[in-house]
């Protein structure tokens, strides 16, 4: 049993010792105990000293979604008929050699004008589920819970909350580009969106 | 055999373990606890060991690489031999241990074996639990198919709801702002690291805590846990009534093990591995996501929440879910462990347990996802359009080409997200119909932009169409009795032939 060689010794003026010196006064502080002291602190010291690059190892994906997000071209603006919503993909400009297919993102592209976009995410403003166009009923419908939404982005039935995510885009040398490279998430609207009032274009801060 | 005996002498002189081993194996347990209510942790722990060798020996041949996943597991499934049976052993293994782990937690919990001294005992298990499902999350990631994919994008999605944080929680979850490789590797370090490493610390402390504490002795009503007298009780239980671990109350351990990893080989020999689905291009919009069992309840709550109750539910449940099981054994640390006179937690446990099961019922049936191939895909059956208007035969083509059937079944195809049709003429005024199409309202969509009057007007003649010949259809009483009485309602006559 463990138990009989530690009971004799306990009340001995050991543990005191160990327990640190102010009872006992200067006097009892033993040169090994000091240099135990000693090589914890060094050992603290170079302890925060490596915590501090392996922390900032550690947070380096969190950056501002600004810089993982670029311009891509989506192809010629005249190719997307007037009026209608065509899905694209595009390669994702933040990327790995070994990412493989991942880096395939699909939008949704609608014409509304000679220069009028929507670029919609594929991703259910919900749970991010790939939603589906349907051209005959003009409709995005999402396989995961049932979310639809309008034509024109805005939610029409189901659990979300507001429209399609949007990306931002501009037309440079004819081609349509979009602001593109962050996978679309209500990471910057986490309070509650009023579902009376579907996405407006111009005031959403969580586009892709 | 004399040799034999030297050479454990041998090892014995410098390892020294028999005694600590006998006193564990020797120890005296309660003779009641020597029951087959009391084999789950066992189980549970034989299971650990089963995923970490089915695990160690997936990873031979497993690459974790975005782009190399896919192809080592469909490699592992079809070129390498049995490959398929050691990912179907390490898939059921993982069932089986969540659903042990759950059993384990709900008996321990019925027996009141968290009340003092053992709290510590239930707060390491409960996050031995986490730890747990977490396994199944990252495991199900590994296995990189679209399920992995979108599946880990629902994740996604929810952790962004967390207020201030949510941005940068999903960009350390990912490894950067989307699921690519970085994704995968961390996953991958979890999985095959991280957790593990916490798992099998903590199944050490709390084997420990078991070894030292004893196990709960069986719960008699009436015979109450106080603080100051229990350890004696217990003490004077198993030392008077008690009878040795081994071979006393292990021998039913070591049955309920070989039987559940017998279940689990059974499982995976018949049912095989899981997955992989197809693969992780998520530019392929052709896929229904749906997350591994384990999860699936989940997946349900999220489909009845409503929008107003998403963000607030999402974070605040989990942390309230923990923290209350963690806050049981110091709520109820004392008192009463016998079920019959703890009502309360009776019906608790009941309450979980049939919550839980409901949820994943439902999530298995998903009535509320769309059947996106419905509209071109299911028939209309024959009789409902037999002597029909050409008007009514439009209306039909119009019910299928508008993807009314992905949401509304009939003659029992179709989804299920909106009510089924069959009968809606014996529900519904055309009027109803009429409005119902044109404004949505409910769970549906407004057709009004999508559809032409005359659209709408074949649409709802054949709607009108719907019912079961023994019943008539629904009918505006005012507008009858105001025809009867001579003066025509407003839009009655433009319709009427």
């Amino acid at each position: 049993m463990s138990d009989q060689s530690d009971s004799p010794r306990k009340p001995s003026t050991e543990p005191d010792i160990a327990a640190g010196s102010d009872r006992k006064g200067p006097a009892i502080v033993s040169r090994r105990w000091m240099l135990l002291k000693a090589g914890m602190a060094l050992n603290g010291l170079v302890g925060l000293a490596l915590a501090v690059p392996i922390v900032r190892y550690l947070l380096a994906p969190a950056r501002k979604d600004s810089s993982y997000k670029s311009w891509i071209s989506l192809g010629p603006a005249d190719s997307f008929p007037m009026g209608e919503t065509r899905l694209v993909s595009f390669r994702n400009p933040w990327t790995r050699p070994w990412d493989g297919e991942t880096d395939n993102v699909a939008a949704y592209v609608r014409r509304e004008g000679t220069s009028q976009f929507k670029v919609f995410a594929i991703n259910c403003a919900h749970l991010g589920c790939p939603v589906r166009w349907f051209p005959q009923s003009q409709l995005f419908m999402c396989p995961c819970h049932g979310g639809v939404y309008y034509a024109d982005g805005s939610r029409a039935s189901g659990p979300p909350e507001r429209g399609l995510f949007t990306y931002d885009y501009k037309i440079a040398g004819g081609l349509l580009q979009i602001d593109a490279g962050q996978m679309p998430s209500l990471s910057n609207t986490a309070k509650l969106v009023n579902i009376s009032s579907p996405t407006n274009d111009g005031d959403c801060p969580c586009r892709g | 055999m004399p040799r034999l005996k030297r050479i454990y002498d041998w090892f014995e002189q410098r390892l020294q373990v028999e005694g600590p081993v006998k006193e564990a194996v020797l120890h005296k347990v309660p003779r009641n606890t020597a029951s087959w209510w009391y084999v789950f942790g066992s189980a549970a722990f034989t299971l650990l060991m089963l995923q970490i060798v089915t695990g160690i020996l997936l990873a031979l041949v497993y690459v974790p690489s975005a782009a190399e996943a896919w192809n080592s597991l469909n490699i592992l499934n079809h070129q390498v031999p049995l490959g398929w049976f050691l990912r179907a052993i390490h898939a059921w293994g993982s069932n089986f241990m969540v659903a042990v782990v759950f059993i384990h937690m709900a008996q321990v919990f019925l027996f009141g074996a968290y009340k003092f001294p053992r709290e510590l005992t239930w707060t390491v298990g409960v996050f031995l639990l986490l730890m747990t499902l977490g396994m199944a999350f990252t495991g199900q990631v590994l296995r990189f198919d679209q399920d992995a994919y979108w599946g880990l994008g629902i994740g996604v999605f929810i952790l962004s709801r967390v207020p201030w944080a949510g941005g940068a929680l999903v960009h350390l979850l990912l490894g950067g702002p989307t699921i690519a490789g970085e994704t995968l590797t961390r996953f991958f370090a979890l999985h095959v690291f991280v957790i593990p490493g916490m798992l099998l610390f903590l199944v050490a402390v709390h084997v420990w805590m078991v070894l030292k504490l004893g196990i709960n002795e069986w719960p008699m009503p009436g015979r109450l846990v106080r603080k100051e007298t229990y350890i004696a009780e217990y003490n004077k239980l198993a030392h008077e009534d008690g009878i040795p671990f081994v071979p006393g109350a292990f021998w039913k351990d070591l049955i309920f093990s070989g039987a559940v990893l017998a279940a689990v080989a059974i499982c995976a020999a018949v049912f095989g591995p899981s997955g992989p689905g197809g693969q992780p291009d998520p530019s392929i919009t052709q896929t229904v996501p749906k997350p591994d069992f384990p999860f699936l309840w989940i997946y349900a709550v999220l489909s009845y929440l409503p929008p107003s109750m998403e963000t607030p539910f999402i974070v605040l449940a989990p942390i309230a879910m923990v923290a209350g099981l963690l806050a049981v054994p110091f709520v109820a640390g004392e008192g009463e462990k016998s079920w019959h006179r703890r009502p309360i937690a009776v019906l608790a446990l009941s309450m979980v347990a049939v919550s839980w099961a409901v949820f994943t019922h439902l999530a298995m049936l998903t009535p509320w996802s769309p059947h996106m191939n419905a509209w071109s895909g299911d028939t209309l059956p024959v009789e409902y359009l037999r002597e029909a208007t050409p008007l009514v035969r439009q209306g039909a083509v119009i019910f299928q080409a508008k993807q009314c059937r992905n949401c509304h079944s009939i003659g029992g195809h179709g989804g299920e997200r909106g009510p089924t049709l069959d009968a809606v003429a014996t529900r519904m005024t055309p009027d109803q119909m009429r409005y119902k199409v044109v404004t949505g309202g409910g769970n549906m969509p407004a057709y009004g932009k999508n559809l032409s009057p005359p659209e709408i007007e074949a649409l709802v003649s054949f709607l009108e169409t719907l019912h079961p010949k023994n019943e008539p259809p629904a009918f505006d009483a005012s507008q009858q009795a105001a025809e009867s009485s001579g003066a025509p309602a407003a839009g009655s006559g433009s319709r009427t032939p």
